[in-house]
């Protein structure tokens, strides 16, 4: 590992070579696809939260020029396997369409295929559906009593998770601990929700046996489960991976989209396509994020060290399982945070409801846990009237400390977290900040200071699938780069996944050019298709400047090894005895161009080392650095890198309309070394926002009757330009000792801090009125009714 | 209907429904993808256009309602092949993008503000990006982005008012 100044391409601020495109409108996203022939889906959605489907009638639909097709669940059942489901609950099937009852409303019930999207609108309003309607449930505790209607009667409750960790002494540690604390935090279902909906083209040629697709999806073994639910081998099912994907932040999956089209491109023998429109996308698109509730006890001395902690955190995953339940088992692998708490008991219940479907959202359920951490750390704080800042610097981990390793198995690669609190506190002139915030309080503002510290696991592998499924024995969640040098020297590297504006292209090309010590913008970045990729796991769990940049190293790293193979026979020498500079291998008093050695590997294979292969070539499949093992003993370690966040900020909040107002913002940072710094500028800032959106704005809200309530951007509200802050960014670098250049994953950061920051502000301000708030989003209409009823009550 | 649309200085003749949106009319009909669909309930931005210079959001109006206006598309920016405007080349500059898919709307967005505010303040920039929704970028780059723009748009002895 080189220190940073040592680079000649990584951490520098070059280009990122995507934007080109994107700038001209030139991006290839799933929706600008057309093929000869394609006909066009719309879809009928349900209007009940739970309904046994009487009867179809789609004659009427079917009647209108240019419809094709009206095709139902049941149909569809029979030609299909149902969709993936993380956790052993076979009883809860899913289909892309409702199969003889409905479990939420939005849920599709039967999808129409017209010649124009226009036509298969207007049919999709010409079914008549009839329903029976059926008890149903939308909250998550009244999900969790046994008394409530099950959603899927076969499985026996609403339960799909309720499993209890006990990670050291718990019981002794509260017995022995002074204090003790208990609260309630609640996380609003969510979701980052991108611009670009949900698209999916799928082609089938039944004289070659493939399936084409062409998706914006950021969905790891999506080809697999494809393959899967339409019963054709995986080498039938052509994902095509050079579509450019309109954001995803986790939620681009696409499954039951995907698997729809497919089987009606089969069914219909003509190219079909599905563009969710924002309606389908908002109710029924499987992109909702957690929505959970946290009962949090804290047990912690006089001096505020924190020992103990237990936690339960029940979440509602909607009406079918997907992977959603395993967005309580990746928090296992920061379950303490930045801070040294000796013991945990965590409960993570899942229960199924009569909501929409609970799919990955960034971050990947450590956004809530950070934010029931840091409140909790908070309210220590208050109890003890110690500062929260100091609070925290006697509850973290000590630079010196690293690798630490905390109860549930995972060990922390390394940090310095001291430092970066220090380095914030400095530069924002935190002394000055608290005059500020005393001053607006005094001109009769409400206002706070919030902080959050807190972790960004990443480098995601998959260890939380056999700590929450036994029969799941997954120890490798690899990534693959191959790296091809042609005959006239100019290189081309292969990626196997689709991008939704991480920059992979412009990771690989840095690290290979960074190895190779060749201008990264000469480097081509390719994009196989599934059948012709090796394995991969698509960009989540913030792991590809350590995975994908990992890949490449190492696939460069053989290529050079090869030169220095064919240079040490040529020159009569050791391998050990040559150098490598810009392409020039060199010893022995010999040197070889770039250019003759391509042309040795090419067309001279008489001068090539016995048992070499000719051309230059080289692959590398990596495995995640750490966490190779099966979890024992209710432990196992996650996620190999450790980010690191600390965020500060002021809030100000008019206390008759209660609109919060950033008025501050910074954050330390340190994810290690930073591959290109415009790319982790630009994930921390947008984490940010999107943290803010979570904490202030945004919601899917269900009425009582079971309907939801925020189905446009008119009710759902997206962070726009006024209500992001300027954010300053103060950075650190601890180098991970794990990867190959330190670097630590960044694409989640913000996004994991700032619901906690932006809360605790908003509690700071509300401190004076004796109230708080403990529910995200804390929207205006909230914080304004909790002041004129607090302003009101000590008026009296 | 028919109807003749004046498309990044090209006139163009079709036929379309009288509901056709001109969002539709670019991207199906006329195969201009860089106008990208976000929302078609008029938050979004993403679909902004130029109409008279002036950004109009291409989901909220028909195609039919569109004769007889000038319309500029992203693909009506760049000046030649494989060449940027100043506005897309300072974007690329600052990275003020991740996706891509608000971007050209968002440039869009930028050209006409730098038309008639060739020196704007970062509140004028915000006010003037706040129609246009970004999820990936949190704005930073964006604004970053279109102060370099307008910088060197100073420093480049254009006549006020071209881009």
């Amino acid at each position: 590992m080189s220190a940073p100044s040592s680079f000649r391409y990584i951490s520098k601020p070059r280009r990122v070579v995507e934007d080109r495109r994107f700038v001209v409108g030139k991006g290839h996203y799933a929706g600008d696809i057309s093929a000869e022939g394609m006909l066009h889906v719309a879809l009928v959605a349900s209007t009940h939260p739970a309904a046994r489907i009487i009867s179809i009638d789609a004659s009427a639909a079917l009647a209108l020029p240019g419809v094709h097709k009206v095709l139902t669940g049941a149909e569809f059942a029979e030609g299909c396997e149902p969709l993936m489901n993380g956790l052993e609950t076979p009883a809860v099937k899913r289909y892309p369409l409702a199969v003889g009852a409905t479990r939420y409303m939005g849920e599709w019930i039967a999808a129409v295929v017209a010649d124009t999207r226009a036509i298969a609108e207007d049919a999709a309003e010409l079914v008549e559906v009839t329903y029976e309607p059926l008890p149903f449930v939308i909250g998550a505790e009244e999900a969790y009593d046994p008394a409530s209607p099950p959603v899927h009667p076969g499985h026996g409750s609403n339960v799909l998770l309720d499993k209890t960790f006990h990670w050291g002494p718990v019981e002794e540690d509260f017995a022995r601990s002074e204090h003790q604390l208990k609260y309630r935090v609640v996380w609003g279902r969510n979701a980052t929700v991108p611009i670009e909906t949900f698209a999916v083209l799928a082609s089938w040629d039944p004289w070659r046996n493939v399936m084409d697709v062409w998706a914006s999806i950021q969905m790891p073994k999506f080809a697999d489960q494809i393959a899967r639910a339409l019963r054709l081998p995986m080498t039938s099912v052509r994902v095509h991976q050079d579509v450019d994907v309109g954001g995803s932040y986790g939620v681009k999956r696409g499954i039951k989209h995907t698997v729809l089209v497919a089987h009606l491109a089969r069914l219909l023998n003509r190219p079909v396509r599905l563009i969710e429109d924002r309606l389908e996308n908002m109710r029924g698109g499987d992109m909702h994020g957690p929505d959970r509730i946290f009962d949090v006890e804290l047990a912690f001395n006089g001096d505020g060290v924190i020992n103990a902690m237990k936690m339960r955190a029940l979440d509602n995953v909607g009406a079918y399982a997907g992977r959603a339940p395993f967005q309580l088992g990746k928090p296992i692998g920061a379950i303490v945070g930045p801070y040294k708490i000796n013991s945990v008991r965590y409960q993570a219940i899942a229960v199924t409801s009569n909501k929409a479907v609970e799919e990955a959202v960034r971050g990947f359920g450590q956004a809530p846990t950070n934010y029931a951490i840091e409140t909790g750390v908070d309210l220590v704080a208050e109890k003890l009237g110690l500062d929260r800042i100091e609070l925290r610097r006697r509850n973290f981990i000590r630079a010196d400390e690293f690798p630490y390793l905390i109860p549930s198995g995972t060990s922390y690669d390394s940090g310095d977290y001291h430092a970066v609190v220090d380095k914030v506190l400095a530069h924002a002139g935190y002394a000055e900040l608290i005059t500020e915030r005393d001053r607006l309080r005094a001109e009769g503002m409400l206002a706070g200071i919030g902080v959050a510290s807190c972790l960004e696991p990443s480098g995601g592998n998959s260890s939380f699938e056999p700590l929450l499924n036994e029969k799941n024995t997954t120890t490798t969640w690899m990534e693959s780069v191959r790296i091809n040098v042609d005959a006239l020297g100019t290189v081309t590297a292969a990626i196997h996944t689709t991008s939704s504006g991480q920059g992979h292209e412009t990771l690989v090309s840095t690290v290979v050019g960074e190895v190779l010590q060749i201008d990264p913008d000469k480097i081509q970045v390719v994009r196989p298709d599934s059948i012709a990729s090796l394995p991969g796991n698509s960009p989540v769990g913030s792991r590809m400047a350590i995975m994908m940049g990992g890949a490449a190293f190492h696939a460069a790293g053989k290529l050079k090894a090869k030169l220095f193979k064919i240079a040490a026979h040529i020159f009569g020498c050791a391998p050990e005895a040559l150098t490598y500079e810009s392409g020039v291998v060199s010893g022995a008093g010999h040197t070889l161009s770039w250019m003759e050695l391509v042309t040795i590997c090419h067309r001279h294979f008489h001068q090539l080392p016995a048992d070499t292969e000719p051309g230059l070539e080289a692959t590398h499949v990596f495995q995640v650095p750490t966490g190779v093992a099966l979890p024992k003993d209710g432990r196992v370690q996650m996620y190999p890198c450790h980010s690191f966040e600390f965020h500060l900020v002021l809030v100000v909040i008019d206390p008759i309309i209660g609109k919060p107002e950033l008025r501050r913002y910074v954050i330390g940072h340190d994810c290690g070394t930073v591959i290109n710094p415009h790319i982790v500028k630009g994930m921390t800032l947008g984490g940010i926002a999107h943290g803010i959106g979570a904490a202030l704005l945004e919601e899917f809200v269900y009425d009582e009757q079971g309907q939801m309530m925020s189905q446009s951007f008119m009710d759902y509200l997206l962070p726009s330009s006024h209500e992001v802050p300027h954010v300053e960014i103060v950075h650190h670098c601890t180098p991970s000792p794990f990867t190959v250049f330190g670097q630590k994953g960044s694409g989640e950061s913000g996004y994991l801090g700032a619901p906690a920051a932006v809360s605790g502000a908003i509690n700071d301000a509300l401190r004076p009125l004796g109230i708080r708030m403990s529910k995200l989003p804390i929207r205006i209409s909230a914080l304004s009714d909790a002041v004129a009823a607090a302003t009101d009550a000590n008026q009296v | 209907m028919s109807v003749s649309l004046t498309i990044n200085g090209a006139l163009r003749e079709l036929e379309v429904e009288p509901r056709t949106t001109l969002l539709d009319a670019l991207r199906d009909e006329m195969r201009l993808t860089g106008t990208h669909v976000g929302c078609e309930h008029g938050v979004c931005g993403a679909c902004t256009i130029l109409v008279d210079e002036e950004p109009v959001r291409a989901c909220l109006i028909f195609a039919v309602q569109a004769e007889g206006l000038a319309i500029t598309t992203i693909e009506g920016l760049a000046p030649a092949p494989g060449e940027l405007s100043v506005v897309q080349d300072a974007f690329c500059e600052m990275h003020g993008m991740q996706c891509g898919f608000c971007t050209p709307g968002m440039i869009l967005t930028a050209h006409a503000l730098l038309k008639g505010n060739p020196d704007p303040t970062r509140e004028e920039i915000v006010t003037a990006i706040s129609a246009n929704i970004c999820r990936c970028t949190g704005y930073g780059q964006i604004i970053e982005a279109i102060q370099l723009a307008a910088q060197r748009l100073a420093g480049s002895n254009m006549p006020e008012g071209s881009l």
